[in-house]
Parts: C-alpha cells; sequence; structure tokens
C-alpha cells in the first residue's frame, strides 16, 4: 500500500499521500445518514484496528489505556500529527464526516509510522458524525481534551442548529469530557467565534481559562499553526478567534 | 473552511426542516408521506384507573370510571380540540394532569377533574413524545427533530381561562425522532429515546427552564431504533430500572445511573411462527404492571401479549407467556395499566390509513389476572376479559371504541398500517450507490477542479 509504483496516490520518495487525490468538498452534511459502521458502545470501539502496535489483539482489559484527546473535524491531520509526537504517551484520534479526506488521513498516519518506526502509533482517525456519535466512541468522563479547529461556520441562520458548537451539543461534550478537561475551538470567521465563545460561556458546566493557563498550555499555539486551515489564514493574512475552556462540575 | 464559497452551496438538506425523512424520487416519497400518516390508536389509562382515554387520530376520548360517564372535553384555549393526529398521551403520576399532542403541533394539558383544557402550548414541530414531571409542575414534549422542550404550569386554580405559555429547550438528541419521553420514578431524571439506537438519561433540574445540562449516563446496546421506554419501580432502586424495546425485537433492562444494560431479552425468536404475520417482530410498546415484576410487551403482527417478568435480584429478564387473543384478529397498537387497578388496557387501530372507511374505530379490550411476584401460583392466569366484564361495560366501550361491534378485518389492515408507517419513520432508509448519485442530482458544485 506504501511505496508503491503503480500508485500514484502515494508520492513514491516520502510515503506520503498526496493531496491532491484526496480532494473532497469543504462542507458535508452532518443531517444525511451516512452508511459508515457506528460502534455499538464505547466498549466495542475496537483499539485494536486503530493503534495495532499497542493493542496487537483485538481483547481489551478493562484496565487498559483509552483514547484521551479528540480532534473534531480533524480534516487533513494536521494537529493529530504535531500532538501525536508532543504527548507521545497520550491516545488521540480524529474524527471526520468526509470519505476521502479520511482515508488521506489514514495514508498520511500509515505513512509515518513506516518512516518513524516507534512512533505516530497512538494517534488515529474514523469516519463518523462525530455531532450524533461522540457517546458511541467515548465514554462519560473519558476525554481530557477535545478540539474543534476551524469548523463549518454554516452561515444562514436556519442553518446554526448544524453548528459543530451548540447549547445542546455542549451538553454532550461536557459528557465525554473529564472535569478539568479542556476544549479548544478556532476559526477564522468573526461571526462563529463569538457564538462559540458565547455557547462556552454560558454553559453552566465550563469556564474559560485564563490568560496565564493559556500562555502556560504548549497545546495553544497549535491552534493557529498546525493545520492547513490555519496555515493558509495566516498566509492570507488573516484573524482566528480562539475560545478555550475548561470542564467544570455543574454547581448545584 | 473558506467562508465564501459556503453561500454558493446548494444544499440538499434545506427541504428537510420540518421533516428529517429525505424526499425519495416522486412516486416513492408520496406514498411513504401518505404512509406516515397514519397515526395508531393510543390509550393511556389514570393512575387510580378513574378515568381512560383513548386518542384515534385527531378524536380524544376520556371515560370516567368513577361515575360511569362518557367525558366532554371542555377546551376554550381557542382551538377546537386537535387538528391533526394525536400522537402522545400521557397521565401525569400524580394524577391530577393529562397531557396530548400530535401532528397539529400543539401540546394540550388537561385537568383530570373537570376534564378542561388548561394549557395549550405551540411547538415548532410536530410532537412525537411527551411526559409529564412527577409533580405535575412540568411538562415535556420532544419534536422529530430531536429537541426536547419544556414548560411551567404554574399552580392554576378552576376559573382561570387557560394559559398559553412559551416551552423553552430542555435538552436535545442531534437531529433524530425522539420516540419515548420518560421521568425516572423517583423524579430526579428524564430519559429519551430515540431513532439513533440511543436512550438518554439527564439529570433533571431544579429549574428546568435553563435546560437539562448534565447527562448522567447513555444505555447504548440496542440495534436498531428505540420505540418504547417504561420503569419497573423496585424499593432497592428509588430510580427505578429502566426497560426499553426496539426495532432490534429486543426488550433491555438498563440501569441508568451507570447506563449499563443489565439484560436483553430476544423477544423476536420467542415469538411463535404462527403467531405473527410476517417476520417483523419490532417491540412497539412495553407497560409495567405495578405491584408484580411483570411486563407487558406488544410486538407487530403479535395478536396479543408478551408477558415477561423481571428477577429483582438476579437482574434479569425472561418470557413468562404470551397472552393471545382468540377468536379476534387484535393487534394492540398500544398498552397502558394504572398503579393500583392491576388491570392491562388494550387498544388496537389506526387513523388515515388507506382503503379505509371506518378509520374512526378502535377496539379496545382488556387483560386482568396479575398476580404480585408469585412463580408458585397457578390458580390464577392472565385472562383477557369479555367486553361485558371490562369496567365501565358496554359505555366504556361505546365511547372509546366510537361503537360497539365492530368488524374485526379492519384493525388487521389497521395494524399493518401502522407497522408500515413505524417502518417507514424510525428505519434508516438504505440506498445502492446509482440512486444515491441520483438522488444529488440537484447539486451544484460537483465540479472536482479546486
Amino acid at each position: 500500500m506504501l511505496q508503491n509504483k503503480a500508485n500514484p496516490t502515494i508520492n513514491k520518495s516520502t510515503g506520503l499521500p498526496r493531496k491532491r487525490f484526496y480532494r473532497a468538498r469543504a462542507h458535508s452534511n452532518p443531517l444525511s445518514d451516512s452508511h459508515f459502521p457506528v460502534p455499538l458502545s464505547p466498549s466495542h470501539v475496537d483499539y485494536s484496528l486503530h493503534y495495532p502496535q499497542l493493542f496487537p489483539s483485538a481483547d481489551q482489559t478493562g484496565t487498559s489505556k483509552k483514547i484521551q484527546f479528540a480532534d473534531i473535524g480533524c480534516g487533513f491531520g494536521g494537529l493529530l500529527i504535531s500532538l501525536s509526537t508532543l504527548f507521545p504517551e497520550t491516545l488521540m484520534i480524529g474524527m471526520e464526516l468526509r470519505d476521502k479526506v479520511t482515508e488521506y488521513v489514514k495514508e498520511r498516519i500509515l505513512g509515518l509510522r513506516v518512516a518513524n518506526p516507534s512512533q505516530y502509533q497512538n494517534v488515529s482517525v474514523v469516519r463518523t458524525n462525530s455531532m450524533k456519535y461522540i457517546p458511541n466512541y467515548f465514554e462519560k468522563g473519558q476525554l481530557s481534551k477535545m478540539f474543534f479547529l476551524f469548523p463549518d461556520p454554516h452561515f444562514k441562520e436556519k442553518n446554526h442548529r448544524r453548528r459543530v458548537i451548540s447549547p445542546q451539543l455542549l451538553d454532550e461534550y461536557a459528557y465525554v469530557l473529564q472535569v478539568g478537561g479542556i476544549i479548544y475551538t478556532i476559526t477564522d470567521v468573526e461571526e462563529l467565534g463569538d457564538w462559540m465563545k458565547s455557547c462556552l460561556q454560558n454553559h453552566l458546566m465550563f469556564e474559560p481559562l485564563s490568560d496565564k493557563e493559556l500562555e502556560a498550555d504548549p497545546v495553544v499555539k497549535l491552534l493557529s499553526t498546525a493545520t492547513e486551515e490555519g496555515q493558509k489564514v495566516a498566509r492570507n493574512g488573516g484573524q482566528t478567534f480562539q475560545a478555550v475552556y475548561r470542564r467544570i462540575t455543574l454547581a448545584s | 473552511m473558506e467562508g465564501t464559497k459556503m453561500d454558493a452551496r446548494v444544499d440538499e438538506c434545506e427541504r428537510d426542516d420540518g421533516n428529517t425523512q429525505e424526499d425519495a424520487p416522486m412516486e416513492e416519497s408520496e406514498q411513504n408521506n401518505k404512509d406516515m400518516e397514519v397515526a395508531p390508536a393510543l390509550v393511556s389509562v389514570h393512575p387510580t384507573q378513574s378515568s381512560v382515554a383513548v386518542a384515534l387520530g385527531s378524536d380524544l376520548r376520556v371515560f370516567n370510571l368513577l361515575d360511569n360517564s362518557a367525558v366532554s372535553l371542555m377546551d376554550e384555549s381557542g382551538g377546537a380540540y386537535h387538528n391533526d393526529s394525536i400522537r402522545c398521551i400521557k397521565y401525569g403520576t400524580n394524577g391530577k394532569l393529562f397531557v396530548s399532542a400530535g401532528d397539529d403541533k400543539l401540546v394540550k394539558v388537561w385537568s383530570t377533574d373537570c376534564w378542561r383544557c388548561i394549557s395549550t402550548v405551540v411547538s415548532e414541530k410536530r410532537v412525537s413524545a411527551v411526559a409529564i414531571s412527577n409533580d405535575g409542575l412540568h411538562v415535556c414534549f420532544a419534536d422529530k427533530f430531536g429537541v426536547v422542550w419544556v414548560v411551567d404550569l404554574p399552580g392554576f386554580d378552576g376559573t382561570k381561562a387557560s394559559l398559553n405559555q412559551k416551552a423553552v429547550p430542555l435538552l436535545a438528541h442531534y437531529c433524530s425522532i425522539i420516540t419515548s419521553l420518560e421521568f425516572s420514578p423517583d423524579g430526579r431524571f428524564i430519559v429519551s429515546a430515540d431513532r439513533d439506537f440511543k436512550i438518554r438519561v439527564t439529570v433533571f433540574p431544579k429549574k428546568p427552564l435553563d435546560g437539562a445540562h448534565e447527562i448522567q449516563s447513555f444505555c447504548l446496546g440496542h440495534t436498531e431504533f428505540v420505540s418504547c421506554l417504561a420503569f419497573i419501580c423496585t424499593p432497592d432502586s428509588p430510580q427505578g430500572i429502566l426497560v426499553s424495546g426496539g426495532g432490534d425485537s429486543t426488550v433491555r433492562m438498563w440501569d441508568i445511573i451507570s447506563g449499563s444494560l443489565l439484560d436483553t431479552c430476544e423477544v423476536g425468536t420467542k415469538v411463535e411462527p404462527n403467531a405473527t404475520e410476517g417476520n417483523c417482530s419490532t417491540v412497539t410498546n412495553i407497560c409495567t404492571i405495578p405491584e408484580c415484576t411483570l411486563i407487558a410487551v406488544a410486538i407487530q403482527s403479535l395478536r396479543g401479549i408478551m408477558l415477561l417478568t423481571c428477577d429483582l435480584s438476579s437482574r434479569t429478564l425472561s418470557v413468562s407467556k404470551v397472552v393471545s387473543i382468540d377468536g379476534e384478529n387484535f393487534v394492540p397498537t398500544s398498552l397502558g395499566s394504572s398503579i393500583s387497578g392491576g388491570l392491562l388496557w388494550m387498544v388496537t387501530g389506526a387513523s388515515k390509513f388507506r382503503g379505509s372507511d371506518v378509520s374512526s374505530l378502535s377496539r379496545v379490550k382488556v387483560i386482568s389476572g396479575f398476580k404480585k411476584s408469585n412463580p408458585n401460583a397457578s390458580e390464577q392466569e392472565p385472562t383477557v376479559l369479555a367486553d361485558s366484564e371490562i369496567p365501565g361495560g358496554a359505555k366504556l366501550l361505546e365511547k372509546l371504541q366510537g361503537s360497539i361491534s365492530i368488524d374485526e378485518k379492519v384493525f388487521l389492515a389497521a395494524a399493518d398500517a401502522v407497522k408500515t408507517a413505524m417502518c417507514n419513520l424510525l428505519i434508516k432508509k438504505q440506498y445502492s450507490d446509482e440512486k444515491r448519485e441520483f438522488r444529488k442530482r440537484t447539486r451544484n458544485d460537483k465540479k472536482s477542479k479546486q
């Protein structure tokens, strides 16, 4: 599959996929019932499929490591690749709705694993609709970080309900995030930035990180630099709007 | 994601605003939509069995068992009762309130003392499930787009005219039809089930109008849509044990605190082949029979009900028996029981189904003889009561059925229509690749050059 002369979609010298063969629309419909397999419950997620070196058999015990970082709408995987070496002991996964783009990320990870033995074993990608199926993948309080980088703005007001950050979906994100877990959002669309910030600000289970905490967090810098989208924005001299919040217990 | 290109895209989904079902090529979709209009007859029983209500189409019929009389509803809230099919009815557990809602996008709250409509709430979308909080202070209703709404019911006095309250969102299942809504016996949790196989258990807050944000658990395990929910009350767990039925022909038992699956009963395999027609064994209704650990299950095409027993110590489910309705083609479309009466009420019927002139008729039957859990006792078996033995007798049947005696052929057709409607609504359509390409034909952005 990798350095295959007959397969032009993979770059012969780097073993990495060529983006032009994985082009897809930037926009995908989160409301349609696409046909991809969904695990029945978090205990049905096949870790041996995603992290074969770390989980040689499909049989996992209860004390095994679990996925802790989730990149929602991971696109071409830029953030995940950076996080993988920054947090080599942490399992992480990207979720993406678009078929071709998921394939690209899969190939990219496989290529990197071959070129860098024992690295990139902790990162994987899955094609799924995270707005519907997050509880199928993660148990209560499982995640310590969730990422929403440059999500689809859905400009028209009637489409606002399709936005990946919304007051109702935040209930589900709060459920899968551990107390103290962090949600990172960034966008280059100011209106969306305001929207996401206000949803998080108004949700009783999230509080903003202080400026000091933001400074100290190595991940924050990656938000605008690690992804293809972020790099494009920087090239075009655009502004980004981020909102980083911590999951807290609901005050009774 | 580039900003400017977004607006130019044509979204297939723009048509989906009020209807989560996507349109298939012309013929098929018209027929499907017609089929989905079919509304099953519903029954609900007052907690102390002081009255029984049946809904058929837009008609709400109530019979008062205390003074053996048909009830005339009083609705001064400006509408003439319901204008379209009622999809869900329920009594509140404190017995003072009753709620009805459905395709006319109206949620009506009735006082059970005088049967006056004390509140009409307008919903943005068609309503698919309702529930009243145990303290009678809030009514929740769910729509077909996955949002559960809540409305306050302030204490009312008999003389005040009906108030119109505005509902606020309580929680949401993203873009999924919510099929059932129930409060736990202790009122701490609200449970919502959807068509995407999920059951969500949410903490019902002290101030519900601010939203219910704290999810307690998800009960995941069904492999098809979840169609119905019910609670078994047990002294050990004040939050009760949750039981659910689904399109995967199973009844499952859950611990809602942790979301774990306690037991599964494959009712589909337990139904004898000649008792049902075809091989569709979706569980359509479940009803717990209080004061004994029995669960009555209505299964598509089963002419009768299946009784399951729940063993509270081992937390397992098993089939107790199948009670068939002899001599009549009766496939229940809805089940109900009171907290004290010890009777299981069943109704069959449907409105707006093809080829029917008599769509305003329903058939009511009652099963009695449920003992408190005592597996060794064999004296009293659950039996189907004859019409004359039913509380309220002929008067009740006339009011709730619409007529005393009915041509039963009508009811098999009705049950069949209800089955088709449910499948069309809740089972996701599988399209072949060509069909999918055909459906995308109106997209104007398929050019691959970027």
